[in-house]
């Protein structure tokens, strides 16, 4: 499976210039720069339909956002598919990305949101609070843990042996 | 960490805002004012203030996650005017042509399938149990794979055009960066035909609805208005650059082929205490009556002709409808905008078959100026930046007037006519009320992030006032 594509889509979503809100594409930044071999990295303002489409071209899809009150440093929690209707908002939540992938396009990916803790949303600025980049930094550990475990999960099924 | 704790993800600071709708009632229940809200923060005209002249195209996408484009291309122009460029090379002008058609694509796509279409499809008075996105992907999946497909495909070009989907830098004071390699062309050739085929046929569902519907779309949230977009020297629709027209519902010319930079000379903003948005209008004929629409409505109202065959069939079509005079029919926003679709792809086929696209001349200089004014035809309507630069090369001014805000006086008409044709005597928010509200803001296709540079997100509230101003109800949606 590997071998053919890539597996995993982290979607690293908010607005850099409103101070913590940058903490999804910050992440984005940094996986993108360690090169991972199964992890497609994307980085926007604000999640759009056609994610989906990519989505559904992935096994796991991964949303980093920043969150304003979640835990700290951050969560990591399944999405589960579920369409949301708009009134005019251009911006949609994972839970509805998922939704598209999976009924548009046939996906059965699994979807998570990975909630990285910020502080500061209320002023126009680049640059993330000191806490915030603390949150980040372990987010960054906690992601690059997350795919090697998953690398070995893959490497004992392809190779019949059983990770323990 | 916790993984018991159920997340809460509150995009607080995403770029939108959200609309807020209020409704007074006089002592027999009759509407006597309807009024959409928009809570601004207009901190980014400060935020940009001291920074480089050159950062500000980069800077400025900030300001909206749906048109980023828009604020690059239309700061990228002004800034050309600093730094003295004043014609830019083929190449130049020409990759960011393909950007914007590019972008406008995506955004007209995007509304058409996932926000607009439930309601062509089912018909706006539909039960909104149906009338949805979930409804289109149920009962016309393919249409539904289709408006993902367009999206995508403008998306890339701006990719492609742009550098990157965020933060992109294509555009730089006097050029552009990058052009369009062979390979890249190729890509989108390979598709286009595809595209082509599914913007005819959007035009056609827009078509066939307004067509079929139009007793009932007549009074819907209608109103003769003046009209405003660029247009070019000859009179043709154009997106990229152009002259600033101004048309009243008649289709007489308020004024023409003005040169933007002088738009201070036939543009003012007034202010209203109950309204952050500003709301434009023509100077000449004062604030009461010197309001306009822009956007898809406007600019096929406006223009002569559009220079693509199909788009300009289309158009004539469209004007057709109303005798050759402006269409002033809110819902007809729908039509033109689906018009435009077509219009963008037909251009970047032009374009993607020009070898220019592959130049290598990239970038001009001339003399340095302190000002520069940058206007262009966003998705949702004629978008204004404008700058002063100190000799240090920091901005000390910028004023952006939105296509949304320009929009403000039309939405709020829109608004008050939907609410007093729907509440008939009874002091009630119903969901028809609420629906028809949408409907009518929705065919502006408002992106309230560029207008308000708000925080929170973005639902609608209507709240219902009596005659001593008391509040009565209030729903949200």
């Amino acid at each position: 499976m590997f071998a053919d594509r890539k597996k995993i889509l982290l979607i690293g979503f908010g607005n850099p210039a409103r101070a913590d809100d940058g903490l999804g594409p910050a992440l984005a930044e940094k996986i993108e720069s360690k090169n991972l071999s199964l992890v497609t990295v994307e980085a926007d303002y604000q999640l759009t339909i056609e994610d989906s489409a990519q989505a559904a071209e992935h096994d796991i899809v991964i949303f980093a956002d920043a969150s304003a009150d979640g835990a700290e440093p951050f969560s990591f929690e399944p999405v589960v598919a579920k369409y949301s209707d708009g009134f005019s908002t251009h911006s949609v939540e994972p839970a509805h990305i998922m939704a598209l992938a999976e009924s548009l396009f046939g996906s059965k990916a699994k979807g998570f949101i990975l909630g990285i803790r910020g502080y500061e949303f209320d002023r126009f600025g680049e640059g993330l609070t000191d806490k915030a980049k603390a949150n980040l930094k372990k987010a960054v550990d906690f992601f690059e843990g997350y795919i090697q475990r998953k690398t070995m999960d893959e490497t004992s099924i392809a190779t019949g042996k059983r990770n323990t | 960490m916790s993984t018991s704790k159920r997340v809460v993800i509150e995009p607080v600071t995403r770029v939108e805002g959200h609309g807020k709708v209020s409704i007074l009632l006089d002592e027999n229940n009759k509407v006597t004012q309807a009024r959409f809200h928009v809570v601004e923060f207009r901190g980014f005209e400060r935020f940009i203030q001291g920074r480089p002249y050159w950062e500000i195209p980069v800077l400025v996408q900030r300001l909206c996650g749906i048109c980023p484009v828009s604020h690059h291309l239309a700061a990228a122009k002004a800034m050309d005017r600093i730094v003295g460029a004043d014609k830019l090379t083929p190449t130049a002008e020409k990759i960011r042509r393909l950007m914007h058609y590019g972008q406008m694509f995506q955004s007209h796509a995007l509304h058409f399938f996932h926000l607009c279409s439930p309601d062509l499809l089912f018909g706006f008075d539909a039960d909104p149990k149906i009338r949805n996105i979930i409804g289109v992907a149920v009962k016309f999946p393919d249409l539904a794979v289709q408006g993902v497909m367009m999206r995508k495909f403008g998306q890339e070009i701006i990719k492609a055009t742009a550098g990157k989907k965020i933060h992109g830098t294509g555009a730089i004071p006097g050029g552009i960066n990058k052009n369009l390699s062979i390979t890249e062309r190729d890509a989108f050739l390979k598709d286009i035909g595809q595209m082509l085929e599914w913007a005819r046929a959007a035009l056609n569902i827009a078509k066939d609805y307004t067509v079929k519907n139009l007793d009932k779309l007549k009074p819907f949230g209608s109103f003769d208005s003046n009209h405003l977009s660029l247009v070019r020297k000859d009179g043709a629709m154009d997106f990229y650059h152009g002259n600033l027209r101004a048309i009243d519902a008649t289709g007489k010319k308020i004024f023409d082929q003005v040169d933007y930079s002088n738009y201070l000379d036939y543009i003012a903003e007034e202010v209203k205490s109950w309204s952050y948005m500003k709301f434009p209008f023509i100077k000449s004929l004062g604030p009461k009556t010197g309001w306009y629409r822009v956007g898809p409505l406007a600019r096929v109202n406006t223009c002569d002709f559009i220079d693509t065959p199909e788009a300009e069939k289309a158009r004539k079509e469209f004007m057709a409808l109303t005798g050759g005079r402006p269409n002033n029919i809110t819902m007809a926003y729908h039509w033109a905008r689906m018009i435009e679709l077509l219009h963008a792809i037909e251009k970047i086929n032009e374009l993607l078959h020009d070898p220019d696209l592959q130049g290598t001349d990239l970038i001009v200089k001339g003399k340095r100026r302190n000002e520069g004014i940058g206007l262009l035809e966003a998705p949702r309507g004629t978008l204004f930046h404008h700058y002063r630069v100190n000799d240090d090369d920091q901005i000390v001014m910028a004023n952006l007037i939105v296509s949304t805000t320009n929009n403000n006086e039309p939405m709020n008409r829109a608004v008050q006519k939907v609410a007093a044709d729907h509440i008939d005597g009874a002091p009630k928010i119903t969901e028809g009320l609420l629906n028809h509200i949408e409907v009518a803001i929705r065919a502006y296709d408002p992106c309230l992030s560029c207008a308000t540079h708000a925080l929170g997100k973005m639902p609608l509230m209507v709240t219902l006032y009596d005659h001593n101003g008391s509040e009565i109800e209030t729903k949200t949606k």
